[in-house]
């Protein structure tokens, strides 16, 4: 006989978990009691939200399930966003509350919140274990469902009484559930199809998204293309999924992409899009998005396609196995049809590039942001962690670090979470150590979960912090400027802390750079820093724009320059 | 349009709010909802009405697809179906006018289950269009209260509506 936290512990090891990120709490008390005894590296965060966000950078950096707990009540809330934070990016958690013992549930107890209830818009799947005998098999199906299929997080509520519960420990070998069938294979007749759209396609492109990363279809991705010569556009999440510095990589659409990606989709004909979702900052307005294309979609969730985008050829399936049926295909066709019309595509396209290629204004006397990261990148030699906050800081990073790995970059897409950043560069540094992780900030971000300084330094995790410290809510100043006549309405940060004072506090070496010449000398210090973080402060331009912009509500092909 | 889906889910607790807050937390409206388990108990059957267009309604078949408890779903307006409602209609009935009344509820084929002095309350089976259509001549009479039992639909012929046979 085991006791719950025992069994709990139990199927962790199984699913061959290392790492938990865990806040305790009265309800928690006999798991934590149990987890002194075990190998299991438990983290402790600051906050609940630096635990969960964590596990998710953790998740993204390792392509691991990425577990996190914490206590009933405040603790469970507590981790709300960082649950819709990895639902919306596909990444796969599995998510331990605590929760009052069952006699007391629905009474308004001590620390009692529904957290089922609460999140359940935004998980994937949650269990609330009412009986000992329910813990080890919804445990494996929650690790089952988590990293399977379209990945997400998942929840399991523990009430105290269930945790201190005995019963004899068994472990299911198989997961069974009924309504729950992932497909993997794309079906035949819908690959032909969109084949043969393509051999007869003068204009095609490929649109990758962050499927192609999670399923780590890159190598996959590259022979495809390389055979039949086709652009690769990628989404913002799908960064990195294909190299960055390819000769057939043309760079990433939507809001902040570059010009050529955003007139190439405007011009072209027949899109592949692969693991995307058609969101609305990728695509800008709806009914001017590739107005002349037919559209060809895998993707392993059926409900992504024709979602946003209407589908002329819908495949069900995971990106790297339906990539590999495809290959096997490819002899079928004519490739040689086209080849000229594609090879003048892709040098109409490199044109636009060239014409437009992401830039910026060049001082030597004030620190400009874009020459921030673009230091990073030649210091790291592009083999970095990426991780970053949200707003200008996060698009600089997408525009002048080159990715070329699935796991490489790290940032919050769809819910665009500030405060994510650095928790989550801890965790993906924790995953990975042998990498070196960066977190690019902003200032207004990285005060969010400024506190996790502190876990960084107990546990020697060595990730660097670069602000863009430009006292301004960036990309707020940014559109005030732009879209509100300079009305810098709340988004001025003119109180910050020294950063330099409050990272030392924490015991975290830190440095300050104020004019361009300083930035390459404090990167190579900080690299020279192993086992403690380091934080960087740049204080940068404070009204740099990011650009091109494609205003929200406009066609892709309607972007905004600069200067 | 006017759409009527059946789902097959397993019978836990928690599914009903799964099923109805995808619905709201995704702007779907719901106009009608029954469920109620199946022959075999470890399955509920929920029939929904809903109305959209087709994307709306493709949208909406996709993401109970993906709700883990959700074993199958099925559109079954396409098909050839039939659907009930039950409505139990308290009317006003005095002596005069009850025997008018007997005979509407004659011709609908319905059921007088109590009466008064005053009123009296009918149980009535029927589609959408009869059950407002018994409803529109009840209307003279002085309705004081109608309590319905949202759609249940089934699909004509030898299979199950949502075809449950690999479940077992």
């Amino acid at each position: 006989m085991m006791t719950g936290a025992e069994i709990l512990v139990e199927c962790l090891k199984k699913e061959n978990v290392d790492v938990i990120f865990g806040y305790p709490g009265g309800v928690l008390l006999g798991i934590y009691d149990t987890l002194f005894d075990t190998d299991i590296r438990h983290i402790l965060p600051r906050h609940e939200q630096g635990g969960i966000h964590a596990a998710d950078g953790y998740a993204r950096a390792t392509g691991k399930v990425g577990v996190c707990m914490a206590t009933s009540g405040p603790g469970a809330t507590n981790l709300v966003t960082g649950i819709t934070n990895a639902y919306l990016d596909s990444v796969p958690l599995v998510v331990f509350t605590g929760q009052v013992p069952t006699s007391l549930i629905g009474g308004d107890a001590f620390q009692e919140a529904d957290i089922i209830g609460i999140t359940r818009p935004i998980v994937k799947h949650s269990y609330l274990i009412k009986d000992i005998k329910e813990l080890a098999p919804s445990i494996k199906e929650a690790f089952h469902i988590a990293r399977t299929g379209r990945p997400g997080p998942v929840v399991i509520d523990l009430p105290k009484d269930v945790v201190a519960a005995k019963t004899k420990f068994k472990y299911p070998e198989k997961v069974e559930l009924l309504g729950y069938n992932p497909n993997y294979e794309g079906h035949p007749m819908q690959i032909k199809k969109l084949l043969k759209a393509l051999e007869s396609a003068k204009k095609p492109v490929v649109y990758m998204g962050g499927g192609v990363r999670i399923s780590g279809a890159t190598k996959e991705l590259v022979e495809f293309v390389e055979k039949i010569n086709l652009p690769v556009i990628s989404s913002f999440m799908g960064l990195g999924g294909f190299p960055g510095d390819h000769p057939n990589f043309i760079g990433w659409l939507g809001m902040h992409g570059n010009y050529a990606s955003n007139m190439a989709m405007t011009e072209t004909d027949f899109i592949i899009a692969i693991g995307t979702r058609f969101s609305d900052r990728s695509t800008g307005r709806l009914d001017g998005f590739a107005p002349n294309a037919k559209i060809a979609h895998i993707d392993i969730d059926p409900a992504s396609i024709s979602k946003n985008v209407v589908i002329d050829i819908p495949i069900v399936g995971d990106c790297k196995v339906v990539l590999d049926q495809m290959s096997k295909y490819l002899g079928d066709y004519n490739w040689d049809r086209r080849a000229k019309e594609r090879e003048s595509w892709l040098k109409q396209i490199k044109a636009w590039d060239s014409e437009h290629p992401f830039s910026y204004k060049r001082s030597n006397r004030v620190i400009k942001p874009q020459f921030v990261v673009e230091k990073i990148y030649e210091v790291t030699k592009g083999d970095a962690i990426i991780c970053t906050e949200v707003g200008q800081n996060q698009m600089w990073a997408g525009q002048f670090y080159k990715f070329k790995d699935h796991r490489q970059f790290i940032s919050s897409g769809g819910l665009g979470t500030m405060g994510f950043g650095f928790p989550a560069a801890i965790g993906a540094k924790i995953g990975r150590p042998e990498k070196e992780v960066f977190d690019i900030a902003g200032d207004g971000s990285f005060l969010m979960n400024v506190q996790e300084i502190c876990t960084a330094v107990q546990y020697r995790v060595g990730v660097k912090v670069a602000i863009l410290n430009n006292k301004f809510l960036g990309m707020i100043r940014q559109w005030q400027s732009l879209f509100y006549n300079n009305r810098y309405s709340y988004s001025c940060l003119e109180c910050q802390p020294d950063f330099l004072k409050l990272a030392e506090s924490y015991g975290c070496p830190a440095f300050r750079a104020e004019k361009p010449e300083d930035v390459e000398p404090i990167l190579r210090e900080a690299m020279k820093i192993k086992d403690l973080p380091v934080l960087m402060d740049f204080v940068v331009d404070r009204e740099e724009n990011v650009f091109p912009m494609v205003p929200a509500g406009a066609a892709l092909n309607e972007m905004i320059l600069g200067d | 349009m006017r759409h009527i889906i059946s789902v097959l889910v397993e019978n836990k607790f928690g599914v009903l709010s799964r099923v109805a807050g995808l619905f709201s937390g995704r702007g779907y409206n719901i106009e009608s909802l029954s469920v109620n388990t199946t022959h075999d108990p470890r399955f509920s059957v929920m029939t929904i009405v809903t109305s959209g267009d087709e994307r709306i309604i493709e949208q909406i078949i996709k993401q109970l697809r993906k709700l883990i408890n959700v074993i199958k779903v099925r559109d079954v307006t396409p098909m050839d179906h039939i659907e009930r409602e039950m409505m139990l209609v308290k009317v006003h009935a005095t002596s005069k006018t009850r025997p008018d009344i007997f005979n509407i509820v004659n011709t609908f084929r319905g059921k007088v289950v109590d009466i008064t002095g005053e009123s009296l309350i009918v149980e009535i089976t029927g589609t959408d269009d009869k059950n407002k259509a018994f409803l529109k001549v009840l209307e003279p009479y002085g309705i004081i209260e109608v309590i319905k039992t949202g759609f249940v639909a089934i699909a004509r012929g030898s299979k199950a509506t949502p075809d449950y046979s690999k479940t077992s």
